[in-house]
């Protein structure tokens, strides 16, 4: 058994209330607001509090993480209303007011705090999320050479950790599950701008489809809650432009000409 | 059996949800406002076509109480339109990598705004029959 956590000697024990949404299917015909009473010092996160619950107040409470460092994706969840890393959100910053969590919204509920996000996991896999060869090369020809502002193009949204804090914050995605989402095509555009890849073509279609980018409408949450900065609309207003280029260079430009300049690839400086 | 029964939570009110769905509504709102105003001017040509004395009673129309007031109210709207519209417009852009770095939003923001002022006062400068 492990011994209860004693806050510094010169801090006095401070306990903030904090309200979970639960849902246990077997029980619950919907979900219902548990709340507890958390006593936490400064340096403790949401993802701690909510730890200290399944310690010490309730065995039942059911909830994901992992690495407590921000960058398995694993915590996120609505607090106060706002899709969030648990892991690097404070209790601190809801004292003494207190603090809401729900699951992360737009997901069917699995149980408590767990989401079921197989949707996302399917969407992920259908993009092609690694990098195919232009060509077969081999060893004898080296590295890929790539300048600075090619690395750029791609660079800021290879950050993400599959966290699911956008879609949680896309209302288009809570409204219509079809559309494919900020994460995935913040991931697509991702590898279609990266100057090594050959699939952009076959990943192009996707874009197009109204379940695409055309799903999306520049609402702009995503990019606020995305805790590693990818900015997914972004992603998804640049290959907008490059749907479009495409559909209307189609009329002036050969077949094959017209695939390759969906692929946009620009940035080389 | 598996005792799995996930739960889909309801949408209704959603935007009502967090102030930044608000205020992401209140800019999709004020496209209503500009087709308004468009059709004002609309009509505007319409009067122009049906002549002189059409025309000026339509202008005579505009300078009613009720009219300036929805003038003034459409300005305001149309101040928050240009705002929130520049605001997503970093979002929207290509990446603009002017030294190998992508360009700070607020810049494009600002770019934009600046842009839509100086318009707008040449606009009316040239309105109110200002020679430059």
């Amino acid at each position: 058994m492990q011994t209860e956590r004693q806050p510094p000697m010169t801090e006095p024990v401070k306990t903030i209330r904090i309200e979970v949404l639960r849902y246990r299917p077997e029980q619950d015909s919907e979900p219902v607001v548990q709340a507890y009473e958390v006593p936490f010092t400064d340096d403790m996160s949401v993802l701690q509090g909510v730890q200290y619950i399944k310690d010490y107040l309730d065995g039942t409470l059911s909830f994901r993480w992992s690495c407590r460092m921000a960058i398995c994706g694993s915590c996120g969840m609505m607090i106060g209303g706002v899709p969030k890393l648990s892991c690097q959100t404070f209790l601190r910053d809801y004292y003494p007011a207190g603090l809401r969590i729900d699951p992360l919204a737009h997901f069917p509920i699995e149980r408590d705090l767990v989401v079921n996000v197989e949707d996302f996991i399917r969407k992920l896999e259908g993009i092609k999320p690694y990098i195919v060869p232009k060509e077969p090369r081999t060893l004898e020809q080296g590295e890929y050479l790539q300048t600075p502002g090619q690395l750029e193009q791609f660079l800021q949204f290879s950050g993400c950790i599959n966290c699911t804090l956008c879609y949680s914050a896309c209302p288009q995605y809570g409204l219509d599950s079809k559309f494919m989402g900020p994460g995935v095509l913040a991931l697509l555009h991702r590898y279609n701008a990266d100057s090594r890849d050959g699939a952009s073509a076959e990943r192009m279609q996707l874009v197009h489809a109204e379940e695409g980018v055309w799903g999306c409408t520049a609402v702009g949450y995503c990019s606020e809650v995305c805790p590693k900065g990818v900015d997914p609309a972004n992603a998804v207003n640049q290959n907008k432009t490059a749907s479009a280029m495409d559909y209307f260079l189609r009329f002036v430009t050969p077949k094959a000409v017209a695939n390759k300049g969906a692929a946009n690839k620009a940035g080389a400086k | 059996m598996s005792a799995r029964r996930p739960y889909v939570r309801s949408m209704d009110g959603w935007w009502r949800r967090d102030p930044f769905f608000v205020r992401y509504m209140a800019r999709e709102a004020t496209a209503v406002f500009v087709v308004a105003y468009a059709l004002v001017l609309l009509v505007g040509v319409l009067r122009l076509s049906q002549g002189e004395a059409a025309f000026n009673a339509w202008l005579a129309a505009l300078r009613s109480p009720l009219s300036v007031a929805f003038h003034v109210f459409l300005l305001a709207i149309f101040v928050y339109h240009t705002w929130s519209w520049f605001r997503i417009m970093p979002k929207t852009m290509p990446l603009i990598l002017p030294d190998g770095r992508r360009l700070k939003p607020g810049l494009i923001t600002g770019a934009g705004l600046a842009a839509a002022a100086l318009l707008c006062l040449a606009g009316f400068a040239v309105l109110m029959g200002v020679k430059p």
